[in-house]
């Protein structure tokens, strides 16, 4: 199954675009959808707090994805 | 003229007793009108500003329009604290200050700035950064803490003394376009707190990771944006309206201007902290096992002097070299840094450097990790510090 990412932060400058698709099997974890875009962009592989969202919810990393699920990724960030 | 209704007035009467404790003057009437008028705050929701002691921390684009807004709402007693001299650099959104006030305290000028804006206002100016042996002795004296800095360490540090004073601490954060803002800590019944910081990122990340607004940027209203939500979530909190932004994070991206709130939970883990550790330490060297060595302008201009062959690296981008350099030094922009590599020296000191200090430290971490140099030095505090520290003629920007 294809998701859509959401990204925010520091992933969009790797990423270089605001969203991006991982192709996932059936019954994926959030661990799994890691584990792929870290292979996708090994940048954000060197990120060491990363929070993935799912449905608006935080999400650990034995949340399972499915098909239609509103994933965002959202680094920590430090400006003020 | 503003005037108070005369229902308004009966209604003060009615409240004699709670007049009496806070001690209004005829001219606060007046100034807090507008909250007055409303049966949602009223009088006693600004007695209950009046008696709030709010801690500020970070006078910078964040921290402005917290402490203005707070200062205007009339709560009464404000601490700020920053250890910075206000830079050109800071006015582009940094609205408290001016170019007349360049090279001052920020935690002064703040104060002097707000203290005009209410005089009813008690405050107080912490001209320090906040740090390890002084953040607990200046936190347990605030009701509410804001975080409004501009670094992971700092940022962290505050989380860890609010969860071990058990104050709440109202975040907001900014990065380029993006803002996130969030109430942490708070109180949900006698027993039970809101999650923290660290239930959603748990790592502080280093240095390197995630750049700050000196290194990536930001729009100029986008901390007045963020640190007005800020202030208002700290209004609400202190009159006990609506529901503040605990268990959840709101992020906004002013591009698009879509916002989104992610909801979250207390991981007992990850709150469960009885004592400080060295924030600073940790975030410069945890995801590294090899260290990044640093040396002073004052140390490296010692040894330029003294005839030592350094090769001298410079990753800012061609604009900034434009601008300033130092002499002999080589231009590899940070994103080209690893394609380069051939380039720098395994045989002689290499003192890398770019406008702070934060982008040559990701450099030399990029380039530890494809070759064990161990000859790589970074400049503390970037050219911005050796202009200030030796070389006073030299342009800043």
């Amino acid at each position: 199954m294809n998701i859509q990412i959401q990204l925010f932060g520091i992933t969009r400058d790797i990423v270089g675009q605001n969203q991006c698709q991982v192709s996932l099997t059936d019954s994926a974890t959030v661990a799994d959808l890691l584990q792929q875009l870290k292979i996708d962009y090994p940048e954000l592989a060197r990120l060491s707090s990363l929070l993935v969202a799912v449905n608006s919810e935080y999400a650990d990393n034995q949340t399972l994805i499915r098909l239609g699920d509103e994933v965002a990724l959202i680094p920590p960030v430090s400006g003020g | 003229m503003i005037q108070i209704p005369k229902s308004k007035f009966l209604c003060l009467a009615k409240c004699a007793k709670i007049r009496k404790k806070m001690m209004f003057r005829a001219e606060e009437y007046q100034r807090y009108n507008r909250h007055l008028i409303m049966p949602e705050v009223g009088l006693a929701g600004q007695a209950k500003l009046q008696q709030a002691k709010v801690l500020v921390v970070g006078a910078g684009g964040l921290g402005c329009p917290v402490l203005q807004y707070l200062a205007a709402a009339g709560v009464g007693n404000l601490g700020i604290v920053d250890g910075d001299k206000i830079d050109i650099s800071n006015l582009q959104r940094q609205i408290l200050y001016t170019t007349a006030e360049l090279g001052q305290s920020k935690a002064r000028v703040a104060q002097t700035k707000i203290q005009a804006l209410n005089p009813h206002v008690y405050s107080q100016a912490f001209d320090t950064h906040l740090t390890r042996d002084n953040a607990l002795k200046i936190i347990a004296d605030y009701d509410l803490v804001v975080d409004c800095t501009d670094n992971f360490p700092t940022r962290y540090l505050i989380n860890d003394a609010c969860v071990i004073l058990q104050k709440t601490l109202i975040f907001g954060a900014i990065y380029k376009f993006e803002g996130q803002v969030s109430v942490f800590n708070f109180p949900l019944s006698e027993q039970e707190r809101s999650a923290t910081y660290r239930c959603l990122f748990p790592k502080m990340p280093n240095a390197a990771e995630v750049p700050n607004c000196a290194e990536a940027g930001v729009i100029g209203v986008l901390p007045g944006i963020i640190g007005t939500l800020q202030a208002n979530e700290v209004i609400k909190i202190i009159v006990g309206l609506g529901e503040p932004l605990a268990n959840q994070i709101w992020l906004l991206d002013a591009l698009t201007l879509q916002s989104r709130k992610i909801k979250f939970k207390r991981i007992p883990e990850q709150a469960n902290i009885s004592q400080l550790t060295d924030y600073q330490e940790v975030c410069i060297t945890s995801p590294n096992k090899n260290p990044i060595k640093s040396i002073s302008p004052q140390t490296l201009q010692s040894e330029l002097t003294t005839g030592k062959d350094w090769q001298i690296i410079d990753v800012r981008e061609d604009y900034e070299f434009e601008i300033c350099h130092l002499p002999q030094a080589q231009l590899i922009p940070l994103g080209q840094i690893r394609h380069h590599i051939a380039q720098i020296a395994t045989h002689q000191p290499v003192v890398v450097y770019c406008h702070h200090g934060m982008r040559s430290a990701k450099a030399i971490q990029e380039l530890q990790k494809i070759y064990p140099f161990n000859n790589l030095y970074n400049l503390a505090g970037g050219i911005h510090a050796w202009a200030t520290e030796v070389d006073i003629e030299m342009m800043t920007y």
